[in-house]
């Protein structure tokens, strides 16, 4: 259990150079306050500048301007208090999955023993306790990204980013994937941020959805989802669901990219 | 190997025996141009059993281990250096494209003279032989390190070394070991090319003893098998080496 994980953007931009043409502004101004123990959805159209954000809460890219705080603690690298799942599972396919979800504690210089103690409970947690001395190649595309999120919550992040990580999947495993992920989250208590491009997905995990413009991306709304926890699929069929979803899709009525 | 492996080597070279033999009675060769494969055999046995050919391939496995452990060091290094810097590439590989450009038999006597007949200038010759190879499939083999596994590595903050160690040579492994297997191939010819121009011991030179001096054309044919028989061994260990290394992927 964690007790911290409040992360506070503020005023984050964001520009690629790009050679010979002007720079390419990704966000411009993007501020967002995540409580802690808070699970916040970022829906936007394409290149809105939803996983330049992850980028830039995780220490992978410095912002131009503005910043991001975890418990008033300023990011300015990568941070082991934030675990960062992408949206491909980028497991090292020469090692067993135990050995990749380990892979943090091994780089921080854990010893064995320990690591083969976290490691039994982070299988435990993900449910891949069968699995740990399989190849990647051996696990399906849901697994893998299993133990992508067991990788991700070894070193007891604080706050748990993760960039598209079921757009991969088919429609019933992601439904599954969802709700597996808001049980890890009753376990676990880490602040969640998801960037997505499901509407479904986003009112089913989250507390509040945050809408972005297209680029340069900024804060359009947030939309409170206020449906009562813990939840399951029948919520999608609620009435509080289709208002939220019908303001969500107003927001991103703009471009309509997401559905 | 299974059985049936076991069965189509034995049998591919049974073919190639009888071929030969065949070619021997068809033309009617004369011994000095073409000895039947009996004949070499006797010979091959023979040049082992009373010890004249031991020191001879052992000299030449010498040069060839040391060649090769400085030639595939300094490519390891210099690959690496051409994969991660676009400074060293621009500055180094003009230089080394020149050297593998320039025939190995036109360097050698030249090589000879500058190193003397013994071990060194056969070490610098196989050295320059195998660089190349192993420079360029361990340059491929970094350059197509998966970015999102870089990236990857980064979040979880790892040092420089720790990506070298635990990301960057795993996933060149199997480039840098294809290089070593045409590596250690061109070592054996470096070798022999490094004795022709120079040598007072070694398989090449034995063969230039048996075909001149000796005239003895069945030893210079055992000595051609010996050879043969040291590349097809060399290149099985890096084989074996390549199955323990990346097999399990």
């Amino acid at each position: 259990m964690t007790s911290a994980g409040r992360l506070i953007a503020t005023d984050v931009s964001v520009a690629f150079q790009v050679p010979r043409s002007a720079p390419v502004e990704a966000l411009e101004g993007f501020s967002l306050s995540v409580e802690r123990g808070e699970v916040v959805a970022i829906i936007g159209p394409n290149g809105c500048g939803k996983s330049t954000f992850l980028r830039v809460a995780a220490g992978l890219l410095a912002p131009q301007r503005g910043s991001v705080t975890l418990d008033d603690r300023p990011i300015v690298g990568p941070d082991p208090r934030v675990g960062l799942v992408f949206q491909e599972p980028r497991l090292l396919p020469w090692r067993s999955v135990g050995e990749n979800i380990t892979y943090p504690l091994e780089l921080a210089g854990w010893p064995h023993e320990r690591r083969d103690e976290r490691l039994a409970a982070l299988l435990d947690l993900v449910g891949l306790s069968e699995s740990a001395r399989a190849r990647p190649s051996q696990l399906s595309g849901g697994m893998r990204q299993r133990a992508a999120i067991a990788r991700a919550l070894a070193l007891e992040p604080e706050v748990l980013l993760l960039d598209e990580p079921f757009s991969a999947l088919d429609a019933l495993t992601r439904e599954r994937f969802n709700l597996e992920l808001l049980e890890l989250w009753e376990r676990t208590g880490t602040t969640i941020v998801i960037v997505t491009h499901s509407i479904p997905e986003a009112i089913l995990l989250a507390d509040r959805v945050v809408v972005m413009t297209p680029r340069p991306g900024r804060v359009a709304a947030i939309v409170p989802i206020l449906a009562p926890r813990p939840r399951s699929l029948e919520l999608l069929d609620g009435a509080i669901v289709s208002r939220a979803a019908a303001e969500i899709r107003a927001h991103l009525e703009p471009t309509g990219e997401a559905a | 190997m299974s059985r049936s492996a076991v069965a189509s080597v034995a049998i591919s070279f049974a073919v190639f025996v009888a071929v030969w033999k065949l070619i021997v009675l068809v033309g009617g060769y004369p011994l000095f141009i073409l000895p039947p494969p009996e004949v070499v055999a006797e010979r091959f046995v023979r040049a082992w059993a009373d010890g004249l050919m031991t020191p001879h391939a052992l000299t030449t496995l010498q040069e060839i281990a040391l060649g090769f452990a400085v030639g595939a060091g300094a490519g390891l290094v210099i690959g690496y250096g051409l994969a991660r810097s676009a400074l060293v590439e621009r500055l180094v590989s003009p230089y080394i494209v020149a050297a593998q450009a320039t025939p190995i038999l036109a360097l050698a006597p030249l090589l000879a003279l500058w190193f003397g007949p013994g071990l060194a200038s056969k070490v610098v010759i196989c050295a320059l032989i195998v660089f190349f190879p192993i420079a360029v499939s361990t340059m491929v083999g970094i350059r197509s390190v998966d970015a999102g596994l870089l990236e990857m590595a980064r979040s979880f903050r790892a040092t420089r070394r720790q990506v070298l160690l635990t990301l960057e040579i795993p996933a060149a492994l199997p480039s840098i070991l294809g290089g070593m297997r045409v590596g250690v191939t061109l070592a054996v010819v470096g070798a022999i090319v490094g004795e022709w121009a120079g040598a007072r011991e070694g398989l090449g030179l034995l063969v230039n003893l048996a075909r001149g001096s000796l005239f003895d054309i069945p030893l210079m044919f055992a000595t051609l098998v010996t050879i043969a028989l040291l590349g097809i061994a060399l290149y099985l260990v890096v084989v074996v080496l390549e199955r323990r290394l990346v097999g399990v992927r």
